[in-house]
């Protein structure tokens, strides 16, 4: 064989290698799928379809629908400019003695009590006192009669509002709005706007959280990575120990030092600080410290991790080019703790926003975020629609600061990269 | 310049002691109150005060002939336990399959799989009661089982993701070319290499699993409460010494899986110091 024949030989298998190369590559590829299918198959059962079907809840609105179809195929060509006309009364009637033979009225009386305080009595009462179905042309004077609350066009509007299959009540309600007679977005009546509070003392205490975190855990990190892997390994475990410890322990250990008769009051009433017992516990500052405490390791961590990737080199060029020490530490180690800062600020802050346990346990009534009011809905008032609405408002607000946390850490890794 | 650039000053060394003094007192919040609780449980008188009046086991004895703390005990080692194994396999699973898989939709992919870790405990536990009730899942140990198991899996893609990150992919081919199948490659080869990996995964997704309690809360019967949950009402209701020695108990079982993980962290830096 000659040197001259090999080139056209190898030209002529190299075809098909790397077709059977991508072909293998492929393969793999389909193996590699597989591997990961189970667990996102599982997600979707356990995870996924969860919260969509959460958020699914937070804009249906059928309850109404299927208790009363008549009478809300009766209202789809009202204008909602005056009452109703006669069919829609005669079908209100009809719909109202079939729901009360299937013991349905409580399920559409909820949901309209809902949007208009009060509506559960006026359909408990007309489903009670509707003794037959009205002659034809005397339903609207039948109904009114039992109910004047069917003379007004808002009763009417109300109905029409809930007649689904979705709806923005919810939605509107968790964020103190409303829709007003004429469909327009207005404010809540005060007594219900309470959702914005609610939220704003959340984020309030997230950020007094996460601030505090901050302040205690920056000394902390940089003493960590200052010493000795020696040295602040063993100290590491001041920092591992509570992450790894129940929540349940760590929240009832600040009840029994922080209540009136607890180890603090008590110690600080022997030595003669105080008198009268300190109220430490069941207000915002029980909640902000027993909160801290659970949270700083998330602060410490990804601090501790920035801290370590900074060479000390930057600093001694610093220090060699004449800077004082303060100048040398705002202007040369503080700037490239910023994303550390920043992944543990925000690391903080997403978790602190879903807290839910430890502020029902050490807060009062003013100290419940929004996670206790999700809870409240769904198990105690069963308004699952308004409790699915806060919901969705916290996990788009979740996961709106989790992408800002991917893009940060993915930079920081990029960064990384580079400088080694 | 001298090694110890960093201390030159007066000023910079009362700036290092004062880091030194902060930290000490940060140490000190972090640590104080879990060391607080623990001698009240072995208090002989029933208030949560020191000085203890005397010191007796009566609080474990309580917990211990309590069907109530007992049956929570043993519900959280079923739940936990289980949920464990579960996620160990759909994880290392997906882990290996991660690692092989080459695609734009990857971060997106792998995003999904972690955010159970971000999602706030309310939506899951809410999304998850309204989803199970229908079918049947909540007050089960099932349901709670693969709640859980949703819950810890991200800890284990993790932590067996990274392992196979510093795994040489060679040895992987190098077994297929001496003739083994994909299986024994799988088991003589691959496993050992990544048996530290996946334990730290187990020792997460079981804690993880050990001390969840939104989602027990709102799927558990009276049959399946855990050992946090009973904590949870037992601090709401009124907190007994009985709450305390469960706190010690649950505590016990947080050391030894965080020494274990030590121990394993610190093998394998040896084991990588000696390879390298």
């Amino acid at each position: 064989m000659t040197d001259a024949l090999l080139p056209g030989a190898n030209a002529q298998t190299e075809v098909p290698l790397k077709r059977r190369l991508r072909r293998a590559e492929r393969a793999r590829q389909v193996k590699a799928l597989a591997l990961v299918a189970p667990l996102l198959v599982f997600l979707l059962f356990t995870f996924a379809g969860p919260i969509a079907g959460m958020l699914w809840r937070a804009v249906d609105d059928r309850e109404v629908r299927q208790v009363l179809p008549q009478t809300i195929a009766a209202l789809a060509d009202w204008d909602g400019k005056d009452l109703p006309d006669e069919k829609a009364y005669a079908a209100l009637a009809s719909d109202i003695l079939a729901a009360r033979a299937s013991g349905t009225v409580a399920i559409a009386a909820k949901r309209l009590n809902y949007a208009l305080n009060g509506f559960r009595t006026i359909l408990t009462s007309t489903a009670r006192n509707l003794k037959a179905v009205p002659e034809p042309g005397t339903a609207k004077e039948t109904l009114g009669k039992i109910n004047p609350a069917w003379r007004e066009r808002a009763t009417w509007t109300t109905i029409k509002d809930a007649s689904g299959p979705v709806t923005g009540f919810y939605l509107l309600a968790a964020l103190d709005l409303t829709r007003n007679a004429d469909g327009a977005i207005v404010a809540a009546p005060s007594d219900q706007a309470i959702y914005r509070d609610i939220f704003a003392r959340t984020f309030l205490i997230s950020l007094g959280v996460t601030a505090l975190c901050l302040i205690l855990g920056f000394p902390v990190a940089y003493l960590l990575a200052t010493l000795p892997p020696g040295r602040s390994n063993l100290l590491m475990i001041f920092v591992l120990l509570p992450f790894w410890t129940s929540l349940l322990v760590r929240t009832c250990a600040w009840i029994v030092l922080l209540q009136s008769k607890g180890v603090v009051n008590d110690s600080l009433h022997w030595l003669g600080i105080i008198d009268e017992p300190l109220r430490l516990i069941y207000n915002r500052f029980g909640v902000c410290v027993a909160m801290t405490h659970v949270l700083l390791p998330f602060m410490i961590l990804p601090l501790y991790s920035s801290m370590k990737a900074i060479s000390p080199a930057y600093m001694r060029a610093a220090a060699s080019l004449g800077a004082p020490p303060l100048t040398a530490f705002l202007r040369i180690y503080l700037p490239q703790t910023l994303p550390g800062i920043g992944a543990g600020s925000l690391l903080v802050f997403i978790l602190a926003l879903g807290y839910y346990i430890t502020p029902a346990l050490v807060g009062g009534a003013a100290d419940q975020m929004i996670s206790y009011f999700i809870a409240l809905y769904t198990t105690e008032t069963a308004n699952w629609g308004l409790a699915s609405a806060l919901g969705a408002v916290l996990l788009l607000a979740t996961v709106l600061l989790a992408l800002v946390y991917g893009k940060l850490v993915q930079g920081q890794q990029v960064t990384g990269g580079m400088k080694n | 310049m001298s090694d110890n650039s960093s201390l030159r000053t007066p000023s910079q060394r009362i700036a290092w002691t004062a880091t030194i003094v902060i930290s000490t007192l940060v140490f000190i919040f972090l640590i104080a109150p879990i060391l607080a609780i623990m001698p009240l449980s072995f208090s002989s008188g029933s208030y949560l005060t020191y000085p203890l009046p005397g010191l007796s086991l009566r609080w474990y004895d309580d917990f211990i002939n309590s069907p109530r703390w007992m049956n929570s005990l043993k519900n959280s080692m079923i739940i936990g336990v289980a949920s464990t194994l579960l996620s160990m396999v759909l994880g290392t699973l997906a882990a290996l399959g991660l690692a092989q898989w080459k695609s734009r939709f990857k971060p997106l992919v792998l995003a999904f799989v972690l955010s159970p870790v971000v999602v706030p405990g309310v939506i899951t536990a809410v999304g998850l009661y309204f989803f199970f009730a229908p079918i049947g899942l909540t007050g089960s140990y099932l349901g709670l089982i693969l709640a859980h198991t949703a819950l810890a899996t991200p800890f284990v893609v993790i932590t067996v993701g990274a392992t196979l990150q510093s795994f040489d992919t060679n040895l992987a081919r190098a077994a297929a070319s001496l003739g083994a199948s994909p299986l024994q490659a799988f088991r003589r080869v691959i496993l050992p290499l990544i048996l530290p990996g996946l334990a730290s995964g187990a020792l997460f997704a079981f804690a993880t699993s050990f001390d969840e309690v939104v989602i027990v809360l709102f799927m558990a019967g009276p049959e399946q409460r855990t050992l946090p949950r009973e904590m949870f009402s037992g601090i709401r209701e009124n907190i007994s010494p009985t709450i305390t020695a469960a706190a010690v108990i649950l505590t016990t079982v947080s050391v030894i899986l965080l020494a274990t993980l030590e121990g394993l962290r610190r093998r394998n830096e040896r084991l990588k110091a000696g390879g390298g």
